[in-house]
């Protein structure tokens, strides 16, 4: 587990006001170097993505926007080795990614929580270990801390269908942290929650990644979400799925719900829209 | 009929006009504390009428029947033999307690059943426990063997394409076969084998038993959602974690609905298995012995007591799931 102290974990990052180099200064965690993804169909091949570039250094956290059919899930699904690519090469810590999840290096929360409802909390967030095996009390200790770490302590006897959605959501987070992978991707996570809950998520997400300073990938469709949540913003557009700009933001690295009303923010929010417009017209 | 009968006799006692409004709320309160200390109470009685109502006309026609049935019997048989003149209430009399009848009178079944199982020790053929202790026995053995049977079929159905096409066309096939026909066989090749007694009744349960269970489980197998299964994927589970941790925990809600009609299918083999080797324990058998003698008594306890049976062990398999289960109901 990484030190709980976000002053101390925050030291090394905040002196740099990283210029558009800073995060390839850092070891990276992904590497996707001219991948393409072909989908042979009945009648045309469908190009799901098109030779895409993209390089993710450790720490980052990196939202992949687009809107529907421009490849971010598809993308995210080859980096997790939940799909293949057709052409070019993809690196996960270094290695192929189909490894690293046999290496168990990264977190996947899906869109919906797909907790299990015949567990509890915390034999849902048990589950990993379970799977990797080792001793069960010390899985226990390890499932009890990630819950209290997403603000979950005393709930860990309950039943999913007892939680709310964005609680469901919360307990799946701790279940992709379980077994403390260096990358924690995420696929819509808070698509299907009320504006509120979703406000209040981000927030604690934002807090966690401030904490520890994980490698977070975020697939979104939310421009504020995106914003709020990402040192870098990677916009793509559809047919065929691509990259048509990567955002560096300028934002500071401790961030709250108010620096939404600020000038810098609706800036980046601005150019994140404009990207998606330029993605469309061409 | 309580809650029927008590607005009409609250408003003969009270005059017409604006008391009618003052009683209006009192029966309201009074159906609203019947509901609240007897949810279960006032949910029998709802449902206790209907089959209470069903109940009666079935006895009457019964006795009706028996009558009807039994009278020729009653005049050629013992009344005419007698000698003495006879009225028609000595025919009615007769026809319900005849030692033979065609059709037993419910209230003969009943004493023939208390009868049979205060009046004779355990051990004792005339005993219908007896009979249901060797029946009961071969069926939860076979009940046991086809659900076994049965997971292991759909286990390898699920994992496996070509087992899948290969098996299910021919266990679909396997039940087409009527029991009856399958069970003599079934006896002979068993028997020459060497195996007597218990083993080729209950493979003969078991044969009915597996099927129900093998296609439940094959669906509830496959139940478990995409993200579900690709979640345990990115945890680098193995096919047998999968299978232990996702996919037989998320059939089980498939598999006990399956083992309700398997057990009782199970019965039913079993019982049929005791025909055709002439056994002289169980309760086919006594039905058997029953139908050789005219022994219409005998059959009739015979069905009832198998009845008896066929509803406890299927409620013992509905207490079981809802033991397994009592988690994932909303309350």
């Amino acid at each position: 587990m990484k030190p709980d102290h976000p002053t101390v974990a925050t030291q090394p990052r905040s002196p740099s006001s990283p210029p558009p180099g800073g995060a390839t200064t850092s070891p990276a965690a992904v590497e996707v170097h001219n991948a393409s993804l072909v989908y042979q169909t009945a009648d045309t091949p469908v190009k799901a993505l098109s030779n895409i570039d993209l390089r993710i250094g450790e720490g980052e956290f990196v939202s992949l926007i687009g809107p529907s059919g421009c490849g971010k899930t598809t993308l995210l699904r080859v980096i997790a080795d939940l799909e293949h690519i057709t052409e070019g090469t993809v690196r996960v810590n270094g290695i192929s990614p189909h490894d690293a999840r046999l290496a168990r290096a990264y977190g996947y929360v899906f869109q919906a929580p797909a907790l299990f409802p015949w567990r509890t909390v915390l034999g849902n967030v048990m589950l990993p270990l379970q799977i990797q095996g080792g001793d069960k009390a010390q899985n226990r200790g390890t499932a009890l801390a990630h819950l209290e770490r997403v603000g979950l302590k005393g709930f860990e006897g309950k039943y999913p269908w007892q939680l709310s959605g964005g609680m469901q959501q919360r307990v799946s987070i701790a279940r992709a942290l379980a077994f403390e992978p260096k990358i924690l991707m995420m696929d819509e996570p808070f698509g299907a929650l009320d504006e509120i809950t979703r406000d209040r998520l981000n927030e604690q997400l934002q807090q966690l990644w401030q904490r520890e300073r994980r490698t977070v990938v975020f697939v979104t469709h939310s421009i504020a979400e995106a914003v709020y949540l990402s040192t870098r913003i990677v916009v793509m557009s559809p047919r065929p799925g691509r990259i048509v700009k990567v955002i560096e933001s300028p934002l500071p690295d401790e961030r709250h719900l108010g620096l939404r009303d600020t000038q810098a923010f609706m800036d980046v929010a601005h150019e994140v829209r404009e990207a998606l417009a330029d993605g469309h017209l061409e | 009929m309580a809650t029927l009968s008590k607005p009409p006799a609250a408003s003969q006692v009270s005059p017409p006009g604006y008391r009618k409004v003052k009683h209006v709320p009192s029966a309201g309160s009074k159906l609203r504390t019947v509901g609240e200390h007897g949810g279960l109470a006032s949910r029998m009685w709802v449902s206790g009428v209907p089959v209470a109502v069903v109940m009666v006309v079935l006895l009457l026609s019964w006795y009706g029947a028996a009558w009807a049935m039994n009278a020729s019997a009653a005049v050629e048989r013992v009344l005419t033999p007698a000698g003495n003149p006879f009225t028609w209430q000595d025919v009615l009399s007769t026809t319900l307690n005849m030692e033979r009848p065609v059709l037993p009178a419910p209230h003969q079944i009943a004493l023939d059943f208390w009868s049979s199982l205060v009046d004779w020790p355990l051990d004792s053929p005339r005993n219908l426990l007896f009979h249901v202790a060797v029946t009961g026995e071969t069926t939860l053995v076979g009940f046991v063997l086809g659900t076994l049977l049965g997971l292991v079929l759909a286990v390898a159905i699920v994992h496996s394409r070509t087992l899948d096409r290969a098996l299910l066309p021919w266990i679909v096939a396997s039940q087409t076969v009527p029991v009856l026909a399958i069970a003599p066989i079934v006896l002979v090749i068993l028997g020459s084998l060497g195996m007597e007694g218990l083993a080729p009744k209950a493979v003969i349960a078991m044969y009915l038993s597996f099927f129900p269970v093998t296609v439940a489980m094959v669906q509830g197998l496959r139940s478990p959602q995409v993200i579900e299964t690709e979640m345990m994927h990115t945890y680098a589970a193995t096919r047998w974690q999968a299978l232990w941790l996702l996919r037989l925990p998320a059939a089980l809600p498939f598999l006990f609905p399956a083992l309700r009609v398997g057990i009782a299918a199970s019965l039913v083999g079993a019982m049929v298995a005791e025909l055709p080797t002439g056994a002289t324990a169980g309760l086919g058998a006594r039905l058997l012995t029953g139908s050789y003698y005219g022994n219409t008594l005998a059959i009739w306890s015979a069905l009832v007591m198998s009845a008896l049976l066929g509803l406890l062990l299927t409620t013992w398999v509905a207490a079981t799931e809802h033991f397994a289960l009592r988690h994932r109901r909303q309350p």
